[in-house]
């Protein structure tokens, strides 16, 4: 252990970033439970094919000299790569949905639970066979600057932005030393999911057909009485949750520089932890509960060692199944009748 | 005829649950389904309204064949289904569970004004319309779930069983809104348990049992029927 004050705010933007990925991927376990009362454990493959088809269209719109040949062009790249990967991703979730799940609606609640472990291994499968099996460079083609608040060579603070070959101590003079720092990408990723977020809420609480998806996932039945197409509700809800997850993917593909295969696994798992946290079913909980589990993995790992970040998530999720079945949101009673 | 409904036959799995059953409801009238708890009362309206698929038989509402459809279409012809143990969404509020009763229409203005009207019908729901479903008493949730199957501007009305597990005085209330719901010229089929209640308000009723219709008649005639008053109304 080496537990050092000074770090924490920086393990804290650390924590808020990862914090958001967790809450773009559990929001999709959580919907898709609400309706359906099923984990969708293909889930975390939305993630890896949303950096897949975001690599793909980054590929594709870099050949067009129009999105390399100004600052307004690469941001346009970055968002028209990130818009159709969350596309594509949504329509393979619909069609999952339609050809995995769909058939086995009325069959016991084990059944599409299998299938979906099916989905997620074929899918990682036909990845590792038609794409490759070992990491991919995932390429920034923007600079990324670390806005940097620091105490300068007098020991006052003082605020710099730092490219990527600028030593602090030649901005701000001997002694200089960082106190907290924002890379352009945390801020992206940060900024990108917090409106994404409320984006989603404000869908689910305010409009029509958020609200009849709010419906369909406390009363299914009699949803349907009303006039709702729940089979149209449940395709929404199946594009979504992986458009959500892919964005999430992208980010991850920028943050880390490379995407895998397999590289949905983990987060996917943690992502679910994150939507019990908060109460699975629930959709703020779920965005509740992928900030706490990331601030949760990032001080754990700043502070006691990073071998131990995955098993912070686990320690967490066996403690709310023992504690607060129902997560930090969710209802006493999580079964319906 | 507004609503005809023959030869149903609807299946649980492998269990006949209605072995034939031939209802009439003209427009305006108020039309009952009596009988003992099993005989297929609410598996009817269920039919009716496309939560099950019957096995055969026809359902003819305003001279369109409607057996087979889906939930969402049947009620798209305006048939609204007041569901059995009232089924209002417990997590949304009462202003929302009468936005998803209107949930087929696209007229604010309408919705607006008919809200105003469930209101009027129902004060209790007025004060608390921003209170979430699932916090309203029995009764007020059996008001707001008929509150809410107007909201859709129904052709015509089912309601299942609107009288169970609720205070004598709340069903006064319930029934005394049906009536008046009849006398605006909405036309309903109702499910009871409450043979008495049901009949004395009823044009027609049917006595069902195990799955078949037992007796048809007005519902004067069915009140004073012996074999009705034994079985259904108690009496020795």
């Amino acid at each position: 252990m080496h537990f050092n004050i000074a770090d924490v705010p920086q393990q804290l933007v650390n924590g808020l970033t990862l914090g958001g990925m967790y809450a773009l991927i559990a929001l999709g376990y959580t919907l898709v439970y609400g309706i359906l009362l099923m984990i969708n454990f293909a889930h975390s493959e939305m993630f890896m094919a949303g950096a897949y088809f975001g690599l793909l269209w980054l590929n594709i719109l870099s050949k067009q000299s129009f999105f390399t040949g100004s600052a307004v062009g690469l941001v346009l790249l970055y968002g028209v790569s990130i818009v159709l990967s969350a596309i594509m991703t949504g329509i393979l979730g619909v069609l999952i949905e339609r050809f995995a799940y769909r058939p086995l609606r009325h069959a016991p609640r084990l059944a599409p639970l299998i299938s979906a472990i099916g989905v997620s291994l074929f899918l990682q499968n036909a990845v590792l066979l038609w794409v490759s099996s070992r990491s991919i460079p995932f390429p920034v083609k923007f600079p990324v600057y670390q806005y940097t608040l620091a105490r300068d060579g007098s020991g006052s603070l003082a605020f710099t932005v730092l490219g990527a070959s600028d030593k602090i101590v030649d901005k701000l003079g001997q002694g200089a030393h960082a106190i907290v720092q924002f890379s352009t990408l945390q801020i992206m990723i940060i900024v990108v999911t917090l409106v994404l977020l409320f984006v989603l809420d404000t869908f689910v609480s305010r409009t029509k057909l958020g609200k009849a998806m709010r419906a369909t996932a406390q009363d299914r039945d009699t949803a349907g009485l009303m006039g709702v197409d729940i089979n149209r509700i449940i395709a929404i809800t199946f594009f979504i949750g992986p458009a959500m997850g892919a964005v999430a993917g992208i980010f991850s593909g920028m943050y880390y520089g490379n995407i895998k295969y397999n590289m949905g696994f983990i987060p996917g798992i943690k992502s679910f932890t994150a939507a019990v946290l908060g109460g699975i079913g629930n959709l703020r909980g779920a965005m509740l509960g992928g900030f706490v589990l990331g601030m949760a993995e990032a001080l754990a790992s700043g502070f006691i060692s990073t071998a131990y970040k995955d098993v912070i998530a686990f320690v967490i999720l066996i403690l709310v199944l023992i504690f607060r079945p129902g997560g930090l949101l969710g209802e006493s009673v999580v079964e319906k009748v | 005829m507004l609503l005809t409904v023959e030869n149903l036959h609807t299946f649980y799995g492998q269990i006949e649950a209605l072995k034939g059953i031939d209802v009439e409801v003209a427009e305006g009238e108020i039309v009952t389904l009596i009988g003992a708890n099993g005989a297929g009362k609410s598996t009817t309206l269920k039919t009716i309204s496309g939560q099950l698929a019957p096995r055969e038989g026809k359902i003819v509402f305003a001279g369109e064949e409607i057996q087979g459809m889906s939930a969402h279409q049947v009620a798209a012809k305006r048939i609204v289904h007041v569901p059995e143990g009232r089924r209002i969404f417990p997590r949304m509020t009462v202003e929302e569970n009468l936005e998803m009763g209107a949930f087929l229409r696209n007229d604010a203005e309408g919705i607006a004004a008919d809200k105003e009207m469930v209101f009027e019908l129902f004060p209790r729901l007025k004060e608390r319309r921003q209170q979430k479903g699932g916090t309203l008493s029995g009764g007020e949730q059996q008001m707001l779930a008929m509150a809410r199957g107007l909201m859709a501007k129904p052709k015509l009305l089912m309601l299942d069983e609107p009288s169970m597990g609720l205070a004598p005085v709340v069903v006064e209330t319930i029934f005394e809104t049906i009536e008046r719901l009849h006398q605006e010229g909405i036309t309903i089929l109702l499910v009871e348990q409450n043979a008495a209640m049901a009949l004395s308000v009823a044009d027609r009723g049917y006595v069902l049992e195990t799955g078949r219709i037992a007796l048809t008649g007005t519902g004067k005639e069915l009140l004073t029927n012996e074999q009705v008053r034994k079985t259904y109304l108690g009496e020795v």
